[in-house]
């Protein structure tokens, strides 16, 4: 087997159709995708389909019931917070900062993790042993908790908590980056390019790595989900992103004195988040099973 | 078996000292003056300052501050509250059942709905049941926790008013702190109503802190069955002539644990994750809730010395279940 880097182009639109072919297997893989299409079309046109500012105030409407419930208007379709906001159009913006949240997080900790996990896996011996010990560490914290203190030294909002959250998620990506290595360090292919010639960082990065992706790709997309979830838990605790800002985990921690008066203000953020949440990890299962040479019915 | 539990053991040293040296550096890499952090805005005269630093002996070599910091915590000082002045320790023992109680009812209502779900789902591939639980599991593997938990508050304490918003058990009742455990004490105190209202304060917040534990181990559940009900030595048993109940309860379960038993040991850390989001709506006073509250009241000794003494847990706790896995797989033990 040749790596990737040099196969022509034909045979990786072969590895494409196959791979879309085990994806739409999966139905609820398939359901996952268009939600999270429609999702990134919202955030990235909020501010054409949004009916009011994220941050605009109506002080003629305070906790207004959304519109299929009595005393509701039909200009706030969603009703209205505390101070007068449109709850629609402050989770339309919302979508913005929870896909941002992701990628962000997921580039971060996937980068890092890859590189730390190629320098163990690929360098072996006390190097090898002291980065996998680090990475013990940090696992060895709850990852909120360990997100939690990281925003309290860094101060909360939500860069640093985009920041904790990556330290804390990028040693699942270092593992794994590292066992696919191990698995690959020694296969013929890579010893024909040692012999040709090839050096450390172009075996480590052009002739490794991308037989390396899948496991990553699944962990990355699970790790999206991971991320909006733990930047919502950060905002909702108040260490995170801060108000007025319409992230869902904030808006949900502004809410919370009115659950018992005004269930919409609790409802719709947190509705958000899970549809978001539930869509990747369809889409993640859906990868798995795609990717996952064992799972694949041949 | 003795070589594999010192490999064991010997692997947690490291582990621990890396603990130790993120929950000391955590104090030290905080912006600011740690002497003048814990005096606050009141300020501080040069001489009390001069004074606190040689106490606390942050104007010696750092290495010997960290030696100083594991051998005070050797005999059991995790330093005192800033709020309450109380030692850490005391805090942390006082609070900790709480916690275990809450994780140990989520983690007993995850095992015994997650794995019985798992297996029929398994046995029953591609029906409306598979489809159904594998469908909720997802949702509620999605589920943001917090959320969760106030909308069952909405439905529970608001509109059905059959459980109470937060606490232990109703200002009611009083009795000993004999086990920590409420549930114990509520029994043992022989107050009429008293269990009652212990068991309704604690079965919203255990729900919540379930719910992710148990899509977990349903899904394990049901991949770890499907992949031991293709093996050969299930077809065959089953090609025998042994029962369907035979065949999957005894050849198939029992192989198919073994994966199952290590998911609910790792469930572990993510309680303790979840327990901090649990106990802040539920204003349960566990572990969880105390540490975001000293990390919002900047009491730093307490965050310093909870972070050591929760990340011990965990490791403690996933030692137990690497060692159980080797027991009940020799293939691991001997490898």
């Amino acid at each position: 087997m040749t790596s990737i880097s040099t196969t022509e182009p034909g045979s990786r639109r072969q590895v494409l159709a196959e791979f879309w072919f085990y994806f739409r297997e999966n139905r609820g893989a398939v359901i996952g995708l268009w939600v999270f299409a429609v999702l990134v079309l919202v955030a990235l046109l909020a501010p054409l389909i949004a009916p009011h500012g994220p941050t605009t105030q109506y002080r003629d409407a305070l906790l207004m019931p959304p519109v299929w419930q009595e005393g509701g208007s039909s200009s706030y379709l969603l009703g209205t917070d505390a101070i007068g906001r449109d709850i629609l159009s402050r989770l339309i913006y919302g979508a913005r900062y929870s896909l941002f949240i992701g990628l962000i997080v997921v580039t971060i900790a996937l980068v890092g993790g890859i590189v730390i996990g190629l320098v163990a896996g690929f360098f072996g011996g006390w190097v090898d042993t002291v980065i996998m010990r680090v990475m013990d560490v940090i696992l060895a914290f709850p990852s909120l908790l360990l997100a939690l203190v990281l925003v309290a030294i860094l101060g909360p909002g939500l860069t640093n908590a985009m920041i904790a959250i990556a330290i804390v998620l990028q040693p699942h990506f270092a593992r794994l980056t590292r066992a696919a290595v191990l698995g690959e360090k020694n296969r013929e292919y890579v010893m024909a390019a040692r012999v040709a010639g090839a050096g450390k960082l172009r075996l480590m990065f052009r002739t490794i790595l991308p037989n390396c992706l899948a496991p990553l790709i699944v962990q990355g997309t699970l790790s999206f989900s991971t991320a909006i979830l733990d930047a919502a838990a950060l905002g909702f605790l108040g260490m995170g992103a801060q108000p007025p800002t319409p992230e869902w985990g904030t808006m949900l921690a502004e809410a919370r004195e009115f659950i018992l008066r005004a269930w919409w203000v609790v409802t719709f953020p947190g509705l958000a988040i899970l549809i978001t949440v539930l869509s990747i990890n369809l889409m993640g299962d859906g990868l798995r099973d795609a990717l996952d040479p064992k799972m694949k019915r041949s | 078996m003795i070589k594999f539990l010192l490999g064991k053991l010997a692997w947690l040293i490291p582990t621990f000292l890396g603990i130790t040296i993120v929950a000391f550096g955590f104090v030290r890499v905080l912006p600011g003056d740690p002497v003048l952090l814990m005096a606050g805005e009141r300020g501080i005269t040069p001489e009390r300052y001069e004074q606190l630093m040689a106490q606390f002996g942050f104007d010696r070599p750092i290495w010997q501050q960290y030696l100083e910091f594991i051998g005070r915590l050797f005999q059991g000082d995790f330093g005192n509250s800033l709020v309450t002045k109380k030692p850490v320790l005391t805090e942390f023992l006082t609070l900790f059942p709480a916690t275990v109680e809450l994780g140990l009812c989520a983690i007993v209502i995850a095992t015994l709905i997650g794995i019985p779900v798992g297996v029929l789902a398994a046995i029953k591939r591609g029906s409306w049941f598979d489809q159904a639980t594998m469908t909720t599991a997802l949702v509620g593997y999605s589920m943001p926790i917090f959320w969760w938990g106030l909308l069952l508050i909405i439905l529970f304490s608001g509109i059905l008013q059959w459980t109470p918003v937060s606490g232990r058990i109703s200002l009611l009742y009083y009795f000993p702190n004999a086990t920590g455990f409420m549930l114990f004490d509520s029994l043992m105190s022989g107050e009429k109503g008293a269990f009652r209202s212990a068991v309704s304060h604690l079965i919203l917040p255990s729900v919540v802190l379930a719910t992710i534990p148990l899509a977990v181990i349903a899904r394990q559940t049901r991949s770890a069955m499907l992949e031991v009900l293709g093996e050969d030595y299930v077809r065959t048993a089953r090609a025998k002539g042994l029962s369907r109940a035979r065949v999957v309860g005894i050849h198939a379960l029992r192989n198919a644990m073994i994966p199952v038993i290590t998911t609910i040991g790792l469930q572990v850390g993510v309680l303790l994750a979840g327990a901090i989001l649990t106990e802040t709506i539920f204003s349960w006073p566990g572990i969880g809730k105390w540490m975001v509250d000293s990390i919002s009241r900047r009491d730093y000794p307490v965050v310093q010395g909870g972070l050591l003494l929760i990340a011990g847990i965990v490791m403690i706790v996933n030692l137990l279940v690497d060692l159980m896995y080797g027991f009940i797989n020799p293939r691991i033990r001997h490898s």
